[in-house]
Parts: C-alpha cells; structure tokens; sequence
C-alpha cells in the first residue's frame, strides 16, 4: 500500500510542471531552496514509510513455530534493536534540522537588497497594490497584479486592512501573512520571465477560495517601460463610459487622471492591461466585465461590490472605457 | 486463580449487588454514577457526534468532488467545515477516549468506581449539553463558520455578525468544564483508586496514556476557554483584546488557541495509542516489548508537546530565531513517538500474530502512524512549512494523524472489548470487511491530498478552479471518502447485529492477561466481589510468564479476601506503590450532576441571548446545586476500620 | 506487594494527602492557577506590541491597593490561624467568629477594589489595556467572590454543628482554595500594579 501511495506521488508530480501553483519546481532562488528541501524531506519521507512498512509486513508474516501459547520472554535483543531504530532516527531528524535551519537562514533576506519594494494590502478579497519610490511622482496603486523586474530581489510589504490574509505566489517563494495593525516583509525575486500565480493563502471568509492575483516577470527594460507606462494617467475622455463610470462607479472606484477616487474598491488604471477581474476570477475580457458589473453577487457571493442594475447600453459603455484603458 | 461470579458467596453477592446497583426507572437512568454506564454513554454520544461530522464531511466532498461546483453557498460550506472540525476535535476524539477510559479504568486498576462518581457523571452531563448547545445553531442557518481555530479579526463582530461565533465561544467554554473536570477525575482516580501491589510500572499503557493527557488537558484547556471567553468580550462588550481599532492583537489569539490546541492533539492520541498497547499484545501472544520505553515516551510526547505551539504560526511574520527553535522542537518531539512504533513493531516481530480484527485495526494503526508521523516531519521543517502550511498537505497530515491514530484504535478497541461490555462477540467477518473497506476508503480519500496540497492547492475553501489541475485528484478523494463511509457503515450494522445475536463471550475470550478480564462479560456492577491484590503487569499471564514467583490475587472466590461491603466502598492506595492507606466511600445514585448542568446550560444560553434574567437564574441554581453536593454529612465523626474481618 | 498485614487497620474517607477529595483541591488550584498564568501572559503580550507606554496612562495608583492586598492576606492569616486552633480546641463557635470575620475583610476586599474600579478614568471597553486590565483583575475578582461564597457555605455549615465530631476536610479544603486566591492576588498584584511603577 505504501509502495502504491510513493508511486502515485511520483506520478502526480511528474504532472505538476504545468500546475499553476504547484512549487516543487520552482524558478526563483527562494523557491528552489525550499525545493531541494522539500524534495530532501520528501525522499526521506518515503523512505521511512518503505522501510517501516517492510518491516511491519516482515513482523506480520515472517515464518514461526510453536503454538499460540504466552511463555516466557526474553527483550533485551528486541531493546537493542529499538535503539538502533531510534538512533537511525534522531540522525535523520537531527540532519533534517539542521538543514532547515540553514535554509531558513539563507531566504529570510535577500542576498543585497535593491531598494525595489512594493507595498500589498489585503483586503476582503483583493489586492491593493502600491508601488514605492524614493520620488513621490514616480509613486502609483494598482490591484490583483504584481508586475517585477527579472533577477531582482523585490521587498514586499505586507498589511491588512480588515482580517488576516496570506500572500502566497508558490513558484516564486513561501507564504506570509497579513496581519492588520502590523507590517511583515517578504521579499521575491524570480530567476525567469513568465507569469505566476498567487493565491490568499489564509482563511478570510466567505471569498477565501476566490482571492488570487498575478505576478508578471518582466526583463528589466520592459519593467522600466511597464512603470512609465502606469505612471501615464487616462487620457482625457467624453465618453458615456466614463461618464456613467462618475456616476455609479467612482465612490468606490480610481482612476488616475480622472476625477474618480474612490479607495474602497481595487484602483482600476490601466484596467485594459489587466489579466483578469475580481482578482484571478475572470480572465479580463470586455463579456466577461460586463457579466461581472451584472452578477457580482452570483459569481461571486458575499463580495463587496453590490449589483448595480445597470442599464445594458450602461454597462457595456462602462466596459468599453475600462477595457480601453491600456 | 480466576473464579467466576458464580462463586462468590451468595449472601456476600446480594449486598455488593444492593449497595452498587443503580435505582430503577428514569431515575436510575438520571441519577446514575456507575462508570460503565456512564463510560457506555460517551462512547455512543461520541459516536454520533463521529457520524455528525462525517456527514458534514461527505456533503463537503461533493462540493469539491469538481471545479467550480454550486452544491453549497460559501456561507453553507463555511458553517459545514468549521463544525465538522469542531465536532470531531472536540465532540468526537476526546470524549469517545474518556467512554474507553471510564468504562475500563477501575476495572483495569481493579478498583470499584473512579474517585469521584457524581463528577465522572457530571462530565457526561455537560458534554451532552455542551454538544446540544453548538448543534441548536444548526438548524437556525448560524452554525460557527469561522473554522474551528477561529481567527480573529475575522470571527470578530465586525466580520462575522450574527451569533455563529458566540454559539462556539460559549460553547467551547461551556464543553471545557466537562473537559477539565473528567481530566481530574482521571488523575485523581489513578493516583489513588488503584488495587493493593498496582504500582506505577504495572499500570496499562492506556492508562500511562490517559492519565498523561488528564494531566495535559488540566493544564491546556484554560488556554482555550480564557481566548474563548475573549473572543465574547470583544463580540458583545466591546473590549479591545483582539479588535485592532482599540490596540488588540490578533496575534494573542493565536497563541491562545495553540497552547491550547497543540497539547489537544497530542491528548486525542495518546490513549488511543495506549490502547494499542495493551491490546496488541494480546493479539501477538506476548507482552508488549519496551513497557517502560513506552511509558517515558508517552509522559515526554505530552511534555514537549507544549513547546512546539508556534509551529501552527510559522508563517504569521515571528522573529526567525523564535521560529528556528519551534521548528527544532517539533523535529525532536518525533522521536518519543519513534519509540512507540518500534516497540509495536518489535511486539509483532517477536510475538505470535492472531490475525483477528482488532489486529487489523492495530497493524493499520502502526501504518497510518508512520505516514502521518512523516507529513508531520515535513511540516515541522519551518521553511518547508512556509510552503506547505494552509495547503491540503496539511489536510492530508491532520487526517492520517487523527484518524490513522484515534479513529483506528477506536475502532479496534471496540471490537476488543465489545466482548467484555456486552457479553458477545462481534462478526469476525464483517469485522474484516469493515477493516479493508475502512482502510483503502481512507487512503484513497486522503493519500491524494499530500499531492493537491504539494500542488499548492489551499486549505478551508469551497471551490478551485480548473485550470489549478487538482480536479481529477479532489475526484478520487471524494470516490473515497464515501468508500471510507461504507465502512463506517459495516461497523455500526456490525455492532447492531452482534448487540442483538452476536456469539457468547465468556470472561475472556480473548485469553488476555490484564485485570478487567477477570470478571464476567458484562462484569456485575460492583466490578470486583473480592478486591484484587496485583503481583504483575500481566495478571492473568503470570503462571505462563514466569517473571517472578509472585501470584496476583484474583477472582471472587478468594478466602479472607478484601470486601469492602460495608456501604459502596472500595480501596485507596499510595500513588506510586499502590499499598493500601484510606478506605473510601462511594456516594449513591444523585440527580445533582444532572441538576448542574441544567444551571450551567441556563448560564451559557443567557450569555448567548444577553439575557441577565438567565444569567441570574442559572447562577442561583449553581450556589443551591454546589451547596446540597458538598454538604457535609451530620454527626461525621473519623472512622477507622479493619480491614479484614 | 500482594502481602497485606492481615490485621491493617485504616481510616475511612481519611484526610488530607489520604483522602481524594484533597487531590481534588489540587487539580482544582491546578487549572485554576494556570489561567492565571495565561491572563498574565495575555496582559503581559499585550503590552509588548504596544508602540506607547503601558499602561498608556501611567501606572495605576497604589493608594488603595496596598491596603488592599494587606486586608486580603489577613483574612488568610485570620482564617488558618482560626482552623489551627479550632484543630485543637473543638471550639465550634470561636471557628464561627473566625469564618465570619474572615468573610467580612473578604468583602471589605471586594468593595474597596469595586470603589477602585468605579474611579479609573476607563473602563472595560476602552483600549486593549483596560481590557487586559479588567479582565486579569476582574477573573481574580470572581475567584474571591467564589471563595466568599463558599465561606459563607461553611460558616452555615459550622453553625448546624456540622464540624462538632472533628470531620475537618470541608473546612481544610476550603482554607486551602481560599490561600490559593491571596497567592493569586500577589501575582495580579505584582504584575498589573507593582511592576508599572518601575517601567
């Protein structure tokens, strides 16, 4: 049964190369090192469970003589042996310990920090992302994405505005909590250029399981493009969209360059660029928006954007703009 | 030398049995202080809390069985996996081990009766109503929905309005004082109501192993029970504990509910595992290899098990030096347990298998042990942990740990001493076919999620998506999860068929060595006619063993025995060498326990209603109950007697 | 051990250590005591996350609470010098005075911490300090009006007669919880009004 359980793990990860959040494979430097120490547990795992199911089926059916009757007994062979278990044991614990501590020690700063660091808030269930700089021009909020330079070590800071939530992008490195009235720091760094998945990673309530976000690795010059890019506030516009948008959207809703300012809900610049909506829910389509704006609470339920019952020209002028918004 | 029941002298017979025999009637049913009965009556309300709960879980199953599933609202899945949790941590794998432990303690310490009677009937009492007072929730849609771990700030007022939270608070506060009060029933009990020559290196592991989570559970409940009465602070008197606006910290309920639910744990197994080992060695023909290794480990598993609480919080953002040491702790705290599976495996080695059910059920054990023991080992590697942690690893760890380590000694400790509770045997054949479909439905229910959590699926949410890949995996654990159920269908129709026309036990069907299978199955309600004297770890073996030339006393027909049948009494002896020092005496039959526990009950829905009126009531009930219990008799004077006649 | 003086004379119910109802008393302080360890870890964790002072508003005042804890550890003093010689003497109604006099600076405890409470400038609801606060003393509080409460049980119970023939456990028992919650209130004391004055 154990040997039918460690081939089917072996299978099933032979499978996870694609797996979105699977993080036995990993590209970034803490994710690697907890990797090789995931693996090195795993085996050692394993092992034990093969050479204790051995042992226990060898103890079971071994060959024996003699009745069933109780007699006499001597233990001191059997002690011995339980020693040699336990000895072999603590080796292992001993060494795995240590390793940890080792691991631990290496990721819990990065190797020279690069003055790039990125505030998350969580919130009841998205993502409120700010971007720091030393100039306060160069400063912007976004939502559910994280866009990072390749091969730079990021600092992330990690607050909450309402209940505990996790930050957790497995490929990229271990999770950490939100925690409000408290600031944790974490840090990323991704060796390749490609898109990761991340995902709440504690209990928050009723849209736990619906709380994910992106993080784009970009080359370094397509981060610089990507930072001026967002900096650019929407061009000025008379749209319907925009309009109605003033009206029903921006009491909770921001948009840079336009008068909306809303900071209940994610800040929607640049909302065309986005992967998806309601924080990984959706891919970022203009039907799926406009189903979105119409069904929160069915998609969704228990989510803080109400149903707005718009009207339908409404609602795809709205979409329209957003998805305008590049 | 054994003897049966049936020579004892008649007259000697009649007494024990009108002093000891409950009254009649539904007053005898309310008033009862017999440990059997009372130990009965936690094994089956436990057991329909274990139904309850497994229910909740197989509902919860279809929800995940595919992506993206609309069986159950978030809010309706969030009530069912925190009282799934809350059922089966603290409704099901505690008190189902108290039903084992009061049943069999005097019997196996060849005592009458716990310590304290009325208090061993007052737990019951209150668990009963502890559990009644979280279900009445149910049914009202306000079930607890923040997990049974409870996490502020999301289960405060503020996120979580409505009573679900209040029902647990009070309810978990409510259910302690059961907790507590038949822990020191245990502790007190072993300490002194223990056979003349029952030492402490003679006692059963089971004991060794309740007595170890006792001594725990007195310590680590008012943990949780103070977090609890927090948590309604801050809910509905607007106190600032947890509540970060007034300069609380979420973080202090963590550690709470940790020290608290770290050393649970370890109480929901170490009896269990100390019924495998008293019952395994029956079932391998010899005693149980390295008693006293066994022994230490269990007291050293339950010592460091309240310094490993911060590995639940790896990832809350503590310094990396706190972490570093909870993390060496947790890697220590194996090897006690290392212990124990040589000592079961060195036992089968050197032994002779019978290959009944309870074996199974035990051989599995050591198995299920191992896996869970090894995902434990994982997780406790802090930057591991960090990866792991609020993944399915850990709902795969935290179910090969509590059921591959209490609900499969449960179930073979059940079928081991059915015998001796009811007088029949249960099926062997069913018996089998309940171990294989209990053992591939759990494996095939939970192997898979070590796989969906390395996946980086998380724990605690009510659907996935399906492009996370975990789809096909949540199918098959769904597949068995309802497997695992069928077999928990084939032991109750086992049970029920054996109740009714299972074969006739005898004393010791068994052929085992320890004390309780001295008497008759079921034994007469006095236990012991003849109070035994013990010479031997194995009482019943000794003759065979040939460890020393000392015989234990045993069986009813022993000439110039110790009687004890001046009134319901029984013997009380020395803590560590059992040598005789105090009689004591027994009280009778009371509605008392029953009466506290409506007052209580008065006192816990007050809080929840915010109703002073209650409140009040109930507290009055308390003073009046407290003082009718504790009066002392009048003209008591200080008696000494002989004690043989 | 199976040998057994076959003339062994024992005593019935017993005393003290002999008896169970003592071990009782002990898991009983056990549980109890360690919840005060938590509240004081509680009061105490609190106060180390805290960015300003703890208490933010200085430490408390002694003026009351030094009387205070020096009434409640004469009523220990008051009642296990009455039970020791009630021990020897029999002397049901000076036990009585005893008791009742012990229940009286009880009370005085009660009402002079209650006067205390009502002049803090918070209360219960205001910040994690005055909850800390509240909650560590007011727990203690609830132990002493418990204690009271049993007291008052034994000072009915001493009037029937029920202590005449000698039978002491009851009276032991409740001395012993009633020392438990004095050595308590030190340990409340020390950490929510001694200690802040050095900070």
């Amino acid at each position: 049964m154990k040997r039918v359980g460690a081939l089917g793990l072996t299978l099933g990860l032979a499978g996870c190369a694609n797996r979105p959040l699977s993080y036995l494979d990993s590209t970034s430097p803490i994710g690697s090192q907890i990797a090789s120490l995931g693996w090195g547990l795993t085996a050692i795992s394993v092992g034990v469970c093969i050479v204790i199911g051995v042992l226990l089926a060898v103890s079971i059916w071994r060959r024996r003589s003699g009745s069933l009757e109780v007699g006499p007994v001597n233990d001191r062979r059997a002690i011995r042996w339980i020693g040699v278990g336990v000895a072999v044991s603590t080796i292992f614990l001993v060494g795995s310990a240590v390793w940890t501590l080792i691991t631990v020690h290496s990721i819990a700063q990065p190797g020279t920090p690069s003055g790039l660091s990125v505030d998350v808030t969580g919130q009841e269930w998205w993502w409120s992302v700010k971007y720091n700089s030393s100039d306060p021009s160069r400063q912007f909020t976004t939502a559910n994405q994280l866009v990072i330079p390749v091969g730079v070590p990021v600092q992330v800071n990690l607050m909450s505005a309402d209940v505990i939530h996790s930050f957790w992008v497995p490929k990229l490195g271990g999770k950490m909590d939100m925690i409000p009235s408290r600031t944790n720091m974490t840090w990323l760094e991704a060796d390749k250029v490609g898109d990761f998945r991340g995902q709440c990673s504690e209990f928050c309530g009723l849209q736990h399981a619906n709380m994910a976000f992106s993080v784009r690795v970009l080359s370094q010059a397509d981060f610089d493009a990507w930072w001026t890019g967002q900096l650019q506030p929407a061009s000025a516009s008379d749209s319907p969209g925009l309009q109605t948008f003033m009206v029903r959207c921006a009491a909770c809703h921001a948009i840079r360059g336009t008068a909306a300012g809303g900071i209940l809900g994610p800040d929607l610049s640049h909302f065309g660029s986005r992967e998806s909506i309601a924080a990984g829910l959706l891919p970022n389509t203009k039907p799926n928006l406009v189903d979105w704006i119409n069904n929160t609470q069915t998609i969704k339920p228990g989510v803080k954007m109400p149903e707005l019952h718009m009207l339908a020209s409404e609602t795809d002028e709205v979409a329209s703009y957003l998805e305008g918004l590049k | 030398m054994v003897a049966h029941a049936d020579t004892v002298d008649p007259p000697l017979r009649r007494r024990l049995l009108e002093t000891w025999e409950t009254a009649p009637g539904l007053y005898g049913w309310l008033a009862t202080v017999d440990h059997k009965t009372i130990g009965i009556r936690y094994l089956c309300t436990a057991f329909c809390f274990l139904l309850v709960g497994g229910a909740e879980a197989l509902i919860m199953r279809v929800q995940l069985a595919q992506p993206n599933l609309k069986v159950l609202s978030p809010d309706a899945y969030n009530q069912l996996f925190s009282m799934h949790g809350t059922t089966m941590m603290f409704l099901y794998a505690l008190p189902i081990l108290s039903g084992f432990s009061n049943y069999l303690w005097p019997l196996m310490l060849g005592s009458r009766d716990m310590a304290f009677p009325r208090l061993n009937a007052l737990s019951y009492w209150v668990f009963l109503f502890a559990g009644i007072f979280l279900y009445v929730s149910f049914p009202i849609g306000q079930a607890p929905n923040g997990g049974w771990f409870a996490y502020v700030p999301n289960t405060n007022l503020k996120y979580d309005p409505g009573i679900n939270m209040d029902v647990f608070s009070l309810g978990l506060v409510f259910l302690g004082i059961s907790t507590v009060v038949g822990s020191a029933n245990f502790i007190v009990t072993l300490l002194r109501c223990r056979a003349p020559g029952m030492s402490v290196n003679r006692l059963p592991i089971m004991v060794w192993g309740t007595f170890t989570a006792s001594a725990a559970n007195l310590l680590a409940v008012p943990a949780v029970s103070l977090a609890c009465i927090m948590l309604w602070l801050d809910r509905r008197c607007g106190t600032h504990f947890f509540d970060v606006a007034g300069g609380g910290q979420p973080l202090l309920w963590q550690h709470l509910f940790w020290m608290f639910g770290h050393p649970w744990v370890y109480a929901l197994v170490l009896p269990a595992m100390g019924i495998v080992s008293d019952a395994l060695p029956v079932f391998c023909r010899r005693p149980l290899v390295g008693y006293t290794l066994v022994a230490i480990s269990t007291v050293a598993t339950m010592i460091l098990g309240f310094g490993v609480w911060v590995h639940h919080m790896f990832a809350t953002g503590l310094p990396v030096m706190s972490l570093s040491f909870f993390s060496a702790a947790s890697f220590v705290i194996a090897v006690p347990s290392a212990i124990g599976v040589f000592c079961w495996i060195a036992t089968i080695w050197t032994g002779k298998p019978q290959f009944k059910t309870p074996f199974l059920f035990f051989a599995g054990f050591v198995m299920l042990f191992v896996i869970g023991g090894v995902s434990g080992f994982m997780t406790a590697s802090v930057a591991l942990d960090w990866q792991l942690t609020d993944s399915y690893f850990i709902v795969a760890h935290l179910h090969y740990v509590l059921l591959g380590i209490n609900v499969f000694p449960v179930v073979g400790g059940v079928h081991f001493w059915f015998p001796k509770m009811t007088g029949r045997m249960m099926s062997e054949r069913l018996g089998k076919w309940t171990f294989w479909t209990m053992l591939i439905g759990f494996n095939v229910a939970f192997f898979p999620m070590h796989i969906t959590g390395l996946m980086g699926m998380p724990r605690r949410v009510y659907t996935y998506d399906a492009d996370m890949g975990v789809g096909w995996l949540n199918l098959i654990s769904t597949i068995g999860a309802f497997v695992f159920a069928v077999g928990v269908v084939l032991f109750l129709f086992n049970v029920w068929r054996s109740l009714r026309a299972g074969a006739p036990a005898g004393d010791n069907p068994w052929d085992a060595p320890t004390l309780e299978w001295s008497t008759t199955s079921p034994p007469p309600v006095y236990n012991f006619a003849t109070i035994p004297q013990v010479a031997s770890r194995y009482p019943l073996w000794e003759e065979r063993l040939k460890e020393s030339d000392e015989r234990s006393i045993v069986g009813d027909a022993v000439p110039d025995g110790m009687v004890l049948d001046q009134g319901k009494e029984t013997i009380g002896v020395s803590p560590l060498d059992a040598v005789p020092t105090v009689v004591l005496k027994m009280p009778g039959d009371s509605l008392l326990p029953l009466l506290l526990t409506i007052g209580m009950a008065a006192l816990f829905f007050g809080m929840l209603a915010l109703s002073l009126w209650l409140i009040v009531l109930g507290g009055i009930c308390e003073i009046v109950t407290l003082a009718a219990w504790l009066t002392p008799k009048p003209h008591e004077a200080e008696e000494r007697v002989e004690l043989y006649e | 051990m199976s040998e057994t003086a076959q003339n062994e004379v024992l005593p019935v119910g017993g005393a003290g250590p002999v008896s169970t109802a003592w071990w009782g008393m002990a898991c009983l302080i056990a549980t109890e005591g360690i919840l005060f360890v938590y509240l004081i870890f509680s009061y105490a964790y609190l106060g180390s996350q805290q960015n300003g002072p703890w208490p933010p508003a200085g430490p408390p005042s002694l003026k009351l609470a030094i009387p205070n804890t020096i009434i409640l550890i004469g009523s220990s003093i008051v009642l296990g010098w009455g039970l020791h010689l009630f021990r020897r003497t029999r002397n049901s109604r000076r036990l009585a005075t005893t008791l009742f006099v012990t229940v009286v600076l009880g009370t005085v405890f009660v009402t002079i911490q209650g006067f205390e409470w009502a002049q803090k400038p918070f209360v219960f609801s205001t910040n994690a300090y005055s909850s800390a606060f509240f909650i560590l003393t007011g727990v203690h509080m609830a132990h002493v009006v418990v204690g009271l409460v049993m007291l008052i049980m034994l000072l009915v119970w001493t009037l029937m007669g029920r202590f005449n023939q000698g039978h002491h456990e009851h009276l032991a028992l409740g001395a012993l919880y009633w020392h438990f919650v004095d050595v308590v209130w030190l340990a409340v004391f020390t950490t929510a009004y001694l200690v802040p004055q050095f900070k």
